[in-house]
């Protein structure tokens, strides 16, 4: 049941130069696949472009026929309510579950505030951040 | 003090080849005697040591190659006991696998005798101050110059690599008349002396620079001897053979290879076959009079042509005329040698990584950089960042243990650098104007 709260993110490797992003923007686009997230981490000369896509299998395919290193990771996306102390009650129960997160992004979805994660072990983490009254971004709900 | 060592400067061409002939011939039986590893080479190109008659027969000696220095590591080169060595310097070789030189008190002796002859035919003497600014320890570089100085008599300052304002306030405050560095350094201190309103002319009494260790051009040396106001010489040496060993002239035209100290063929690398006088061709080098480690034509990986045209100077020993480049692809940053082969090394440590690389060495201000690319491997693709700024740091960290200097390294995608096989000359980026 949980399974559908798993959420398939593309991350690709990319240098740090001008209209690599750009190239990547316009493939998906050309090939119909909507991008709801991006976030991008950078290292000295590189950096990892992470997308959450609407349909990801394509997305990998089509980005690696243009010559990206594309990896498919899974992750989890929490509807942040609008109220105080919200991030904190989800990172307490995630640590409370033992539950390290890998890293964080937001991006605002429809009506209410996503935050995607990548954490140690998914399947706890889904079941920790439900049984602690969230709610979580299902996978229908990215097409 | 225009000779150091009057009759052998001062022997004709006739005279020094007769000798080296008989040095040549006492060496080859040394080493078939005493050297394992040459009593079997020997034997095996079938020449005994009484087959060297004429200079000529020099060719039909085994030569030696950078791979058996590897082989050989540490010490199966080395002939006589330990008791009789004195010294060890250490140089980075081809793979990764450093060279360990040894030295016998008359080796120490007759290394700093060369570059003492050297020094003189400069127009150098006991009323000098040298001021060391190559590097000390495990290089060779730094204690050859200060030995050769100490033996010519001059006044010895050890001031070693860095720190350069420094070099320009012992510069000042000794009267200083000659620097032994490299001739990037030289540019370094040139520039480090305008900035703190130094004028090296005017203010020292600088009036010559002993450099070497790394390549540089013509228009490099003018630049040094136009900015710093001295005399620029160029020097010669390898570690291999002891460490600096030879400079030019105050002629200035080509180094002067002491008869005695060094055989030096020149020949086509291709052939094998023996250049003419001042054909350009792959150097190959016998050290006459070494004990503890010996190498019979020594294919040290240098270009360039040997001369027997009577010197300006009066001295008839041969010189070598320009470097004109290596056979291999060994690159000198920073007075270090890098061969691409010890990237390629380190790189089969790093699983994560791939085999292709590519080397851009760069120059900024007067500084040797070195950036490597390297292209990640796809099944070590993560999109965890600091799993990737780890596999970075691995082998920046590796190859700075391997080849002595700091090392940028960046990682790219697979399959995004050119192919090492099909284009060597593309591995190495070289943009430094020499
Ligand atoms: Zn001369």
């Amino acid at each position: 049941m949980s399974e559908r709260y798993i959420i398939e993110q593309i991350s690709m490797f990319c240098k740090n130069e001008p209209g690599r992003l750009a190239s990547m923007a316009r493939v998906l686009e050309e090939n119909g696949i909507n991008m709801l997230a991006l976030s991008i981490a950078e290292a000295n000369d590189f950096g990892v472009v992470r997308a959450l896509v609407d349909k990801s299998d394509r997305a990998k395919e089509v980005l690696t026929d243009m010559g990206f290193m594309v990896k498919v990771t899974e992750v989890i996306g929490v509807n942040m309510r609008d109220e105080p102390g919200g991030l904190t009650c989800i990172a307490t129960t995630l640590a409370d579950a033992d539950i390290n997160i890998d890293y964080a992004y937001a991006y605002s979805g429809k009506g209410a505030a996503v935050l995607i994660l990548r954490v140690s072990d998914t399947m706890v983490a889904v079941k920790a951040i439900l049984d602690a009254g969230h709610e979580l971004l299902s996978r229908d709900q990215l097409g | 003090m225009p000779f150091f060592n009057h009759a052998i400067e001062t022997l004709r061409r006739s005279e020094i080849e007769e000798m080296q002939l008989k040095l040549l011939r006492a060496q080859a039986r040394r080493m078939y005697e005493r050297s394992p590893f040459y009593h079997a080479r020997m034997r095996e190109v079938e020449v005994m040591p009484d087959d060297i008659t004429r200079l000529d027969d020099v060719r039909r000696l085994p030569t030696t190659k950078k791979t058996d220095l590897r082989d050989n590591y540490p010490d199966k080169l080395f002939v006589p006991p330990l008791e009789k060595i004195v010294r060890y310097h250490v140089s980075s070789g081809t793979t990764g696998q450093p060279t360990v030189v040894a030295y016998t008190r008359n080796d120490i002796e007759m290394w700093s005798e060369s570059l003492a002859r050297a020094f003189a035919s400069t127009g150098m003497g006991e009323s000098d101050v040298i001021q060391v600014a190559n590097g000390y320890g495990l290089f060779s570089g730094g204690m050859g110059m200060h030995y050769a100085g100490e033996k010519l008599g001059a006044t010895v300052l050890p001031a070693g690599t860095g720190n350069t304002r420094r070099q320009v306030q012992f510069m000042m405050d000794l009267p200083v008349t000659c620097i032994a560095c490299t001739p990037s350094y030289m540019l370094q201190i040139a520039e480090v002396a305008q900035s703190m309103g130094v004028s090296l002319q005017d203010d020292t009494r600088l009036e010559r620079g002993i450099l070497g260790a790394e390549p540089w051009s013509d228009s490099m040396k003018a630049k040094i001897e136009d900015e710093a106001g001295i005399k620029a010489y160029n020097c010669y040496g390898a570690s291999e053979l002891s460490g600096p060993l030879f400079t030019e002239c105050e002629a200035q035209d080509g180094i002067h290879v002491w008869g005695d100290m060094a055989l030096v063929e020149i020949i086509d690398p291709d052939t094998g076959e023996a250049c003419a006088d001042g054909e350009k061709g792959e150097m190959i080098v016998t050290m006459l009079q070494k004990e503890a480690m010996p190498l019979l034509r020594y294919r040290i990986g240098d270009m360039s042509s040997l001369s027997w045209d009577p010197c300006e100077c009066g001295r008839e020993h041969p010189r070598l005329m320009r470097l004109t480049g290596r056979v291999d692809d060994m690159m000198v940053i920073r007075g270090i040698n890098v061969f691409p082969s010890q990237v390629e090394h380190l790189l089969y440590e790093v699983p994560e990584v791939g085999k292709n690389f590519q080397i851009v060495v760069d120059r900024v201000g007067n500084l040797d950089t070195m950036l490597i690319k390297v292209e990640l491997e796809p099944e070590a693709f993560t999109d965890d960042i600091l799993k990737l700024r780890h596999i970075n740091r691995q082998v920046a960290d590796g190859l700075k243990a391997v080849l002595n200097i700091k090392v940028e390294v960046q990682l790219v995608g697979p399959g995004t650098l050119p192919k090492g096989e099909s284009e060597k000359a593309s591995r190495v980026i070289d943009k430094r104007v020499m």
